[in-house]
């Protein structure tokens, strides 16, 4: 019944005029995992997420999400509106609205029908669960520090209970103890809810405390893709240079 | 295809409630009706039916756990759904603060006019350090010409005066004509038809043509400098000019002001001519008065004075809307929304402001008899 396969991506192409970001780049993320992307900048990896989602059509290739096909078709996004969260960078909230009314928004497009205590309640648990306290549900986005905006956001792209989470760049902008607090937060919460996780990054403490697989992302396709310790050891400048910097070593002596 | 969620009471232990089927949240609202109506001494609840469960669902399980005053642990579960429903209750007990108190009606309605009375006062207070700190800058700067941001004052110019000039001719050549007719209707019953230049030309002078020129550009002009200014302050463009050194003052607000200051009296005295060419071209046409008749009329009544009693509140105007303008700009707190709503503001409190300030001259002129 259920695929064991969550995204399944072949021969993705992206270009932009003459510029070509992606070719013949395959992936496959698999059930309740957390992947981490990698890759230089301007490698394309919010291009690589943006098409998952739909949110621009790719020139070539086929993208599957738990066996949905998503491309240009009316009404192929549907079951992944539904069944994702997304998490931006800044956490996109929207400024105009309270946190409250911003977790809200999703249950009200998607439940049009649920009673507002109960949307209230919903909305709630899902701040909770994110490890806001509850005076936080009544202030503007601009009243929050850059880590509870990150919070909300993420209660937000939770609000539906999504079986499958999109993070873009989640620890970019917080101090290392923030950071390393929403780290432990979301594999706690992959875990509890069961959450199949694409996790654009480029801190490498998140890697290594809470990816299960690393993807690489170079040259326009995956240059490799595997557990930490078999990335590492991938022979390209890059990878190298990007596992075996003076950063990479710092962050590895954190976690063993 | 999601499985219907169900609750039922174990026909064997009356004491034992079965939970199976999906509790996502699809189902929520279904659910929480008929776990609300589950009543009775209910001693423990076997939820290793349950299919499938997210966090609505778990929520909806540790509700009902807690009602049933039941600890979350004595729940039946299957191993993969106790780490959420563990964690759902956590985060539930974590701080149960109750709602806040809302206040009663009357005493918000009470707060809220004390409050507008409040800000009103701090907002005055404001507006007049506002405009020391303008003055200040203006007098610091004006023995350095090298300093005096020259170009940024006739970009300025030409935005709130050049480009404003055609609508400023256009209203007012409209308004002109409009209160030709208007005066030709009451006066004509009077035989008085002459009587229509004296009106044009007394409410043009005194009174319209700057005050028409100032509404507009309390529309236009005001909203303007505040998106400007409020736009800057939000990408913190204001805070990167002050580390480097440099003054938002000298370098936004005065130019704005000192193009205002030069542009408004322009743009006033063009008001004039062109609503007294609205009321000539209806005098001409539909009154039967001929354009010599009007001008000679004109320079028979009309001393300088008149011209003058209009054009000194010029300045004035200008300082009001280049001021308000820009400090709500710098009021600007961060969201999109902000910048919108003090835009409105500032265009609500320039056009407030240019009237009372235009009926009190008009008190004062009428009692020291000019």
């Amino acid at each position: 019944m259920v695929s064991e396969i969550a995204i399944s991506i072949a021969g993705l192409k992206n270009q932009f005029g003459l510029q070509v970001v992606h070719e013949h780049l395959d992936l496959e993320v698999a059930r309740g995992e957390i992947l981490g992307v990698v890759g230089g900048s301007g490698t394309g990896k919010s291009v690589l997420m943006r098409a998952i989602l739909g949110l621009r059509p790719p020139q070539a290739g086929r993208i599957e999400v738990f066996g949905h096909r998503v491309d240009e078709r009316a009404g192929s996004r549907d079951w992944l509106r539904r069944h994702s969260g997304v998490l931006f960078q800044d956490g996109a909230l929207f400024s105009s609205l309270t946190v409250q009314e911003n977790v809200e928004v999703p249950l009200k497009a998607h439940f049009p029908d649920l009673s507002h205590s109960l949307r209230r309640e919903l909305a709630l648990l899902k701040i909770r669960l994110v490890g806001l306290s509850d005076e936080a549900a009544p202030k503007l986005p601009a009243e929050l520090s850059g880590g509870m905006r990150k919070r909300a956001g993420l209660a937000r792209a939770l609000a539906l209970d999504p079986e499958l989470l999109f993070l873009d760049e989640p620890t970019a902008g917080l101090d290392p103890i923030g950071a390393a607090a929403f780290d432990q937060l979301l594999a706690t919460l992959s875990k509890a809810l069961g959450l199949t996780v694409f996790l654009i990054t480029h801190d490498l403490d998140t890697l290594y405390s809470i990816c299960d697989r690393v993807a690489v992302i170079g040259e326009g396709r995956i240059l490799t893709v595997g557990p930490l310790d078999e990335v590492e050891t991938f022979d390209h400048p890059w990878v190298q240079d990007y596992f075996h910097g003076p950063r990479a070593r710092a962050a590895r002596k954190g976690t063993t | 295809m999601p499985e219907t969620p169900v609750i039922e009471t174990d026909s064997e232990h009356p004491g034992c409630v079965r939970l199976s089927g999906d509790w996502i949240v699809d189902r929520i609202a279904d659910l929480q009706a008929r776990v609300d109506q589950l009543r009775g001494p209910v001693e423990a609840l076997d939820a290793r039916g349950i299919e499938r469960i997210d966090a609505a669902g778990a929520w909806l399980l540790v509700r009902l756990a807690q009602r049933l005053e039941m600890d979350v642990s004595a729940i039946e579960l299957e191993g993969e759904h106790r780490a959420l429903v563990d964690t759902v209750a956590r985060a539930e007990q974590h701080e149960q603060v109750g709602d806040t108190v809302r206040e009663p009606g009357w005493r918000r309605f009470f707060g809220a006019i004390g409050k507008l009375i409040t800000d009103g006062g701090s907002h005055f207070v404001k507006l007049s350090g506002f405009l020391g700190l303008s003055l200040a800058a203006l007098v610091r700067i004006a023995p350095r010409p090298r300093q005096w941001p020259v170009t940024a004052t006739i970009h300025h110019m030409q935005q709130t005066g050049l480009n404003a000039l055609p609508l400023v001719a256009l209203l007012s050549f409209l308004v002109g004509a409009v209160v030709a007719f208007l005066g030709a209707t009451v006066l004509r019953d009077f035989g008085a038809e002459l009587f229509v230049v004296d009106l044009i030309t007394f409410a043009f002078l005194r009174e319209f043509g700057v005050l028409l020129t100032a509404i507009l550009l309390a529309g236009r002009t005001a909203s303007a400098f505040t998106a400007q200014i409020g736009t800057m302050k939000s990408r913190e463009e204001i805070d990167a000019i002050r580390t480097l050194g440099l003054d938002p003052v000298v370098l936004l607000v005065l130019p704005r002001l000192v193009a205002l200051l030069i542009m408004l009296p322009v743009l006033a005295v063009a008001a004039m001519v062109a609503g007294m060419l609205g009321g000539l071209t209806v005098s001409v046409t539909s009154l039967g008065i001929p354009a010599e008749l009007f001008l000679s009329r004109v320079e028979e009544t009309i001393t300088l004075r008149h011209y003058l009693v209009g054009l000194i509140k010029a300045p004035l105007f200008a300082m009001v809307i280049a001021l308000v303008g820009c400090l709500e700009g710098f009021k600007v707190a961060g969201t999109a929304q902000s910048v919108g709503e003090r835009t409105t503001s500032a265009v609500v409190q320039c056009i407030s402001l240019v009237i009372i300030i235009d009926a009190l001259a008009a008190l004062f002129f009428m009692e020291i008899g000019w």
